[in-house]
């Protein structure tokens, strides 16, 4: 059996990145605490600022490059999220927003996610709260309780910030573990249980 | 007729030409279109088909008026549509009208159903858009039956039950007007032309050859499911999109510029991308020759290629030097390199006398002497002009 993969969603624009940083250490706590349980899982890295054209062009024509479609695979078929965006006006980066709304709908139910947010103070973090657990809601995603938001101070400071990490990639794994993503039936699929015949159809017309 | 099918197809768009700032009335674009249609006669393609809309800057509003102008202006030339929408339009008119359009252009006439994708469209019509498959389903269970059936009685969820209906005129010599089913992506109206053994079209332009692929592929397996044949027995159609001239440099330094403003795809991916992704083909004929025959790589044999050649603001003499090096130099290649490697077995493209012939083989066909209904046993004391003539001779 192959591990579980976890993708790591970050939108962060510098490089190097304060978001790519906070992704990195919630993937770090989540595969420490998936130890504890004795499994062990992959991680993918889903970096936007590259594909910020291809998200654009994709919006536009509804045809994802090569690049966005794998990265989009990446992200639907794993088994977990952990997605970490920059606050911009109080929000999500339009980029990070883009991304998940190029995603086709359906695609990211029951999906065990891990929601990070970055900011220059801390008065930006009510960001998690207002505009990303609503989205994550919407897409059907299963968020952990804990989200940690990471001010450029907190970087410097013993602010709790390895804390609140830790807590959240245990929450993670715990909800991995314990409660994994149903998978919906590929509807192209004529011999899964769920195919809807034309029969069906008729009855239902 | 051969046993693949050449065309073009139509959205009815009116752009501004980007290189001059002119844009075409919807009076020059409506000739325009019997323009391309009878060019497209003399130099030897084999369909004309015309898309649906109902909101501008789209003016095919009405495309049996169109289709019938044309049957009159033309000798060859099949009509069809892309698509007929069925969701929003009364499955009892679409029988009426295109069964009316079958007699007058003596069978040159089959339709694709579509849902359409304008949102405000199904509430102009009565219609919501979430009802969108279920209206597909409902709606073409009704048309099916009012070219089957003499009389018909039926109840459902979106129309005024019919009692004791008789769709006229009858189907020309008691075999109905051949049937495609496009969709993008969704499954269930693959299933639904696999269910009935109609043909498939799948558009084949904007998007990513993937779709194509997964869609055309579940309808073979199905068609077969559903018991019509084996999966390349099945009737597909695909479209494409082309644009061409002597050298490949001089046809993206022409066509440049329509792309890069064009409502569909423009301001998004170069030109170069954009050819990547999709079907869109820029270049020579030959390259268009080359790209076409793949087609066949994803979708097996197939029996109709329709090309659109006239949106995004294209002049006119533009859209006409296309369909001339189309029907010229491209299609009588296509056409041998198609038969060269088709497989045993393939259907050949749907025609009308073909289908009439296979119906009277099969013992299907509706009646044979000119009145399909009346054969049948349609009740004609609720026709009012009989019953005027019975009391005047009384």
């Amino acid at each position: 059996m192959t591990s579980p993969r976890i993708a790591v969603v970050s939108a962060g624009l510098g490089e190097p990145s304060s978001t790519k940083l906070l992704a990195d250490r919630l993937r770090d706590a989540t595969l420490a605490a998936l130890t504890a349980h004795g499994q062990h899982a992959e991680v993918v890295d889903v970096t936007l600022r590259p594909l910020a054209q291809d998200i654009a062009s994709h919006m536009l024509t509804h045809n994802p490059s090569e690049a966005l479609d794998a990265a989009i695979g990446e992200v639907i078929d794993a088994e977990a999220i952990i997605a970490v965006t920059p606050t911009f006006n109080q929000s999500y980066s339009g980029l990070f927003k883009s991304f998940f709304d190029v995603i086709e709908e359906g695609q990211l139910a029951s999906i065990p996610t891990a929601l990070g947010a970055t900011g220059g103070t801390a008065r930006h973090s009510m960001v998690m709260d207002t505009a990303m657990r609503p989205m994550f809601a919407y897409l059907k995603a299963q968020v952990v309780p804990t989200g940690v938001f990471a001010a450029s101070e907190d970087w410097g400071t013993a602010s709790g910030l390895d804390r609140r990490i830790a807590r959240e990639g245990q929450e993670l794994a715990d909800l991995m573990v314990a409660m994994p993503r149903r998978r919906e039936a590929d509807p192209f699929d004529a011999e899964s249980d769920s195919f809807v015949s034309f029969e069906q159809m008729l009855g239902h017309a | 007729m051969s046993s693949m099918q050449f065309g073009i197809f139509s959205v009815s768009d009116i752009t501004q030409d980007p290189t001059t700032g002119k844009t075409p009335s919807e009076h020059e674009r409506i000739k325009g279109w019997v323009a391309m249609a009878k060019k497209a006669e003399e130099v030897g393609l084999d369909v004309f088909a015309a898309g649906e809309h109902h909101n501008p800057p789209f003016f095919s509003s009405s495309p049996t008026t169109t289709l019938g102008y044309l049957a009159a202006q033309t000798e060859r030339l099949i009509l069809s549509t892309a698509t007929t929408l069925i969701t929003t339009n009364d499955p009892v008119k679409i029988a009426e009208d295109f069964a009316m359009l079958q007699h007058l252009s003596d069978g040159r006439v089959d339709l694709t159903l579509g849902r359409g994708n304008t949102g405000p469209v199904y509430p102009w019509f009565g219609k919501d858009i979430r009802d969108g498959i279920e209206l597909a389903i409902e709606n073409y269970a009704l048309l099916h039956k009012l070219w089957h059936e003499p009389v018909v009685n039926w109840q459902g969820k979106h129309r005024t039950p019919l009692t004791g209906f008789t769709s006229t005129p009858a189907p020309l010599d008691g075999v109905a007007p051949f049937v495609w089913h496009g969709s993008i992506r969704s499954p269930q109206i693959a299933e639904q032309a696999a269910y009935y053994g109609d043909g498939f079209f799948h558009n084949n332009i904007f998007w990513n050859k993937e779709h194509t692929e997964r869609m055309v592929k579940l309808y073979r397996s199905r068609f077969a499911h559903y018991g019509h044949g084996e999966p390349e027995q099945a009737i597909v159609g695909l479209g494409g999109q082309i644009f061409m001239k002597p050298t490949e440099r001089e046809a993206k330094e022409r066509f440049r510029p329509f792309f890069d403003v064009a409502p569909v795809y423009g301001h998004g991916p170069s030109l170069e991308d954009f050819t990547e992704m999709t079907p869109l083909t820029v270049g020579t004929p030959e390259q268009v020759i080359e790209r076409t025959l793949g087609f066949r790589d994803y979708a097996g044999d197939y029996q109709r290629q329709l090309f659109l050649v006239d949106h995004a603001g294209l002049p006119l003499e533009e859209v006409l030097e296309q369909i001339e090096i189309l029907g010229t130099e491209v299609v009588p290649v296509l056409r041998r390199e198609f038969d060269a490697v088709r497989q045993d077995g393939v259907p050949d493209a749907p025609t009308h006398a073909a289908r009439v012939a296979a119906a009277r083989e099969a013992g299907t066909q509706l009646g044979e002497q000119g009145n399909a209904w009346t054969e049948q046993g349609a009740r004609t004391d609720f026709d009012t002009g009989a019953a005027i003539a019975r009391q005047a001779g009384e």
